[in-house]
């Protein structure tokens, strides 16, 4: 990577992220007379309650990096990746800029579990903008890459018979068919085996190779170690530090260990 | 930010005019209706393939699997034969009642379940909202083909039901073409302005149901539609006569059924049925559009 030319694929400029989560209901309003209660008197129902994940990100990722974001459970990490795909606003604050279409491929993608595997590939492919036929080319590569076929014909079963890790092979060997400008892998190295992460982590740099930026999210700092140079660590929706990956991963785990 | 350790101190440009140069574009920009309509289309092939998804995921667990596409509306056509036809043994100064009543039946039953199943198009569908990339459009009118594809079944047993009570055939039938894209345009516009309102309003869904009831009873689906203007004078007649499923079922029985009572002149109802299917069609996804941008945050 040349140090004269780097090119930038995706800017945060002080971004704050809000989401808004429906249904929990507390515990004073259990009753239709405490709800209307809550009505009259013009309360704020706790039943849509707003969740401010991250709170003014700035960064810049430039062309063939890997980053790691690191931080602990609900520090904001996977809500940053939405926002970088555009999945979900930038509230208020500045904005987050990106080259192309990010494309966010993460344990929590929702395919349709009753569907056969085969065809989810099919759907998955057509819903990241493929044509019909670069879909029929590549529908056969993404089911031998994923693995899913070694143990038996599981390729037509319907994806809720898979085992978890099956099923996040399957939506990473998807995602990762398509050539991206910038890929966000969240948690998806962790869940298959050895043997699969070893093939994913390669499939990580032949993509990175390809002049892609790539965000890992992941717990396992032996693949963050392995795959990204650059990590930035996030803490209650606030960038801690961002800098090389020994550094910032010296400065986490001390964080951790306390 | 205190504590960030940045490996070389940044001096460049801002990053606004570092994206400018760049040619990046924010995350999460609306893009402009024809934009939007051209991205659409070059996602039919996932919106078809999403409503077949669909199709297959919630019979796929039955024995008869798409046979049911079929059965629903026999079954609905017999339980409407033996409650009006043996039991009460309607008439309401009709001669064939029984396909009246099923006409009537087949074409709100197309409005009400894409309506029902449209309320919860985003907010059912947030796992994939917020994983993949593609107009969210994609999924009312993916709900809206699903239901016209069930229709099709639909239509072909309400015509062996016409034609097993003695409707001649003619060639008006021809009509219940364009009368059935009118009422889709109609749906997919509906569809995608009760998704929009659900991803928001969840309690939309909660009163879908009642409004559906309403709807039922202003549309003459049960009744001849002859009942209103017996009944009825000035605005209250007036409305109910301009009831755009009234409109469409009335348009299919002027259709296939010979002496029935119309509300209004076959030109005024053809008139009235392009006018609901331009406004609510073209209306719904432009209200839909506006909203692009917010459907992953719940």
């Amino acid at each position: 990577m040349a140090d004269t030319e780097k090119i930038p694929t995706v800017i945060a400029d002080n971004a704050h992220i809000i989401y808004r989560i429906h249904g929990s209901i507390g515990p004073n309003q259990s009753s239709p007379l405490s709800s209307f209660k809550r009505l009259v008197t013009r309360q704020k129902s706790t039943a849509v309650r707003e969740v401010h994940a991250v709170k003014g990100a700035s960064f810049v990722a430039y062309k063939g990096e890997a980053i790691g974001l690191i931080g602990t459970n609900g520090s904001g990490k996977s809500t940053l990746l939405r926002a970088i795909a555009g999945l979900l606003p930038v509230e208020r604050g500045g904005a987050i800029y990106a080259a192309g279409q990010p494309s966010l491929l993460g344990v929590n993608a929702a395919l349709m579990n009753d569907l056969s595997g085969e065809r989810n590939v099919t759907l998955g492919c057509l819903a990241m903008g493929m044509t019909p036929a670069q879909v029929k080319e590549q529908v056969d590569d993404i089911i031998e890459f994923s693995g899913i076929n070694e143990r038996g014909d599981f390729s037509s079963l319907p994806m809720r018979t898979y085992s978890s890790g099956m099923s996040a092979r399957l939506r990473f060997a998807i995602a990762a068919a398509k050539k991206h400008d910038v890929l966000l892998i969240d948690e998806a190295l962790a869940t298959g085996d050895a043997k699969f992460r070893k093939r994913s982590e390669q499939r990580v740099r032949d993509l990175r190779a390809e002049a892609g930026t790539v965000f890992l999210v992941s717990h396992s700092e032996q693949s963050i170690r392995d795959t990204c140079e650059r990590s930035i660590w996030l803490e209650g929706g606030v960038i801690k530090a961002d800098g090389s990956t020994e550094d910032v991963m010296k400065e986490y785990e001390t964080f951790v260990k306390k | 930010m205190a504590q960030t350790t940045v490996v070389e101190p940044y001096t460049g440009p801002t990053p606004k005019e570092l994206a400018r140069k760049h040619g990046l574009s924010t995350a999460g920009r609306l893009p402009s209706l024809p934009e939007y309509t051209r991205l659409l289309w070059s996602y039919r092939h996932f919106i078809w393939e999403f409503a077949g998804a669909k199709v297959s995921a919630s019979l796929g667990n039955t024995r008869l699997g798409m046979i049911w596409q079929v059965l629903t509306p026999l079954f609905n056509a017999g339980v409407y034969y033996m409650i009006f036809g043996v039991l009460l043994n309607t008439k309401h100064g009709t001669d064939n009642f029984i396909a009246y009543l099923c006409a009537g039946v087949f074409i709100f039953g197309y409005t009400q379940t894409v309506v029902q199943t449209g309320v919860q198009a985003i907010s059912g569908n947030l796992g994939l909202i917020r994983a993949l990339h593609f107009p969210r459009a994609s999924l009312p009118i993916s709900i809206t083909l699903v239901e016209a594809r069930n229709m099709i079944a639909s239509m072909s047993v309400l015509i062996v039901i016409m034609l097993v009570t003695g409707e001649p055939i003619t060639w008006q039938w021809l009509l219940i073409i364009p009368a059935l894209l009118l009422q889709t345009i109609f749906n997919a516009g509906a569809a995608m302005l009760v998704s929009r309102l659900g991803s928001k309003l969840h309690d939309l869904r909660q009163l879908i149901p009642f409004i559906m009831r309403v709807w039922l009873y202003g549309s003459a689906v049960l009744y001849p539609v002859t009942q209103y203007t017996q009944h009825l004078h000035g605005w209250k007649l007036a409305v109910i006569e301009a009831n755009p499923i009234l409109v469409y079922i009335e348009l299919i029985r002027h259709a296939l059924m010979e002496n029935v009572k119309l509300a209004g002149s076959p030109v005024l109802l053809w008139t009235e049925a392009a006018i609901w299917a331009l406004v609510v069609g073209i209306g719904g996804y432009a209200y839909f559009w506006r909203g692009e941008k917010g459907y992953g945050r719940g």
